[in-house]
């Protein structure tokens, strides 16, 4: 099973570098979204807590605009059905959320990167708390989004309706992340954001659950 | 009232006794609509979801006909929570929306309601729309603990029972005299009773209405 999912992400990644859709749009995407945050602020001092925000503001958006690739290219090209006669739906979603994962940390390391050198208080004093927020977000963020996108691709309006959905369900885990960059933009111990590092590693482990057992019910017509 | 209780009852003033709670004074009577409100909020969501799993489990559209009406329900008294709770935070705290982790946990539910019906709305097929509605709301539901238990306990907020309070616990149990908590909890069941005779009344129409539909397009 796990060398199958790894075929299927394999499969994506071969059509990705083919037409680099996804990385191409989700790149202009960045540099959009942080421009206009740039010209929207324009000579003003950003403070610390705002840059911890709008650094989710950007991840947010960014990865509405292109984690529901996955599943929607899969039913755009009337290749569904094959997938659903080829593999198991845990084989599939596995494959799929490799895929999205490593999304994921491409596009927020670049965000990440960017910030830092686009404004002079996102500043991280606490990189070890920093990085574990970090991967633990890009992990929530990459399961929930995933398994929407699944509801979305069958469904039938698919651009405006997946941040719809995906907000309320993100809403926790931003709420959190948020404090957390903030945390580590402080300086904050790791000791002191135990209960909101918690909280994350209780989402991740949560929705991952969910999203393995619903996701039958969702590829199966 | 207290004429004909006189004879019988040792203490009818009692009855009359209705303090204000202290530091909430004449607003705390918007308690006996707005917990109630909210209460039934969560339950409606409950309902729906247990109902979804029902669907997803026995493929049963009738299920599915008593998810939607006890999650439009649900939205009907998410938006009187939500009203009623803005009305009394204007008077007692100062203003009418401030993010208190409550706050912002009826705001997640108003959106997961809103989004939900977004979805059924989108989807033309019968048993399609069934079957993504229920997922998406079980995987909207296991959310809700984050919003409900976890958050009010983290962040600081000015409900009873949350993570700064002083005061120790919901008002109920601690501040309110027995008349009081007797209309309170006549209110919280009269308000239940109300939301079964609702739901009952809106899912038996929906399913009649398929009913109806099917035999019209049968001829």
């Amino acid at each position: 099973m796990k060398s199958k999912s790894y075929s299927l992400f394999l499969k994506d990644y071969h059509s990705e570098l083919r037409t680099r859709y996804a990385i191409n749009s989700l790149a202009m995407f960045i540099i959009v979204a942080i421009s206009i945050i740039m010209f929207a602020v324009g000579q003003e001092k950003v403070s610390e807590s705002l840059t911890g925000g709008l650094f989710w503001v950007v991840i947010f958006f960014t990865a509405m605009s292109g984690l529901s690739r996955a599943f929607v290219s899969e039913e755009e090209r009337g290749t569904a059905l094959t997938l659903q006669l080829l593999s198991a739906p845990s084989t599939v979603f596995s494959g799929k959320l490799i895929f999205n994962i490593i999304l994921v940390f491409c596009m927020n390391t670049i965000i990440a990167l960017l910030y830092s050198a686009l404004f002079e208080t996102f500043i991280i004093r606490n990189f070890s708390l920093f990085i574990l927020s970090f991967v633990l977000g890009n992990l929530g963020l990459a399961i929930s989004s995933t398994i929407i996108a699944a509801i979305i691709a069958k469904a039938g309006a698919k651009g405006t309706l997946y941040p719809v959905l995906s907000f309320p369900i993100l809403l926790p885990l931003i709420l959190t992340s948020v404090q957390l960059t903030l945390f580590a933009l402080d300086g904050t111990s790791i000791e002191q954001a135990k209960y909101e590092l918690a909280i994350v590693v209780s989402y991740d482990v949560i929705m991952l659950t969910v999203s393995y057992l619903l996701f039958d019910f969702i590829w199966k017509d | 009232m207290a004429g004909i209780a006189f004879p019988i009852v040792e203490n009818p003033h009692a009855w009359y006794e209705f303090p204000f709670i202290p530091g909430l004074e004449e607003n705390a009577k918007i308690i006996f609509f707005h917990v109630p409100t909210a209460w039934l909020t969560v339950v409606a969501f409950l309902v729906s979801t247990v109902y979804s799993f029902k669907y997803l489990r026995k493929k049963n559209l009738d299920d599915d006909a008593k998810a939607y009406s006890s999650a439009q329900l649900g939205m009907v008294f998410c938006v009187l929570a939500t009203v009623t709770g803005a009305v009394w935070a204007k008077f007692a705290w100062g203003s009418f929306w401030s993010w208190d982790p409550r706050q912002t946990s009826i705001f997640a539910l108003l959106l997961i309601y809103g989004a939900l019906f977004a979805l059924r709305s989108s989807i033309e097929s019968e048993d399609k729309r069934a079957t993504l509605s229920a997922v998406y709301s079980l995987i909207a539901f296991v959310t809700v603990p984050f919003f409900i238990f976890i958050m009010p306990r983290i962040m600081k907020g000015l409900h009873p029972g949350s993570a700064d309070d002083t005061n120790a616990g919901p008002v109920v149990n601690f501040k309110m005299n027995s008349s009081m908590l007797l209309i309170f909890f006549l209110s919280l069941i009269g308000f239940t009773i109300l939301y079964f005779w609702m739901w009952r009344l809106s899912y038996k129409s929906i399913i009649y209405r398929d009913k109806l539909d099917k035999k019209l397009i049968r001829g």
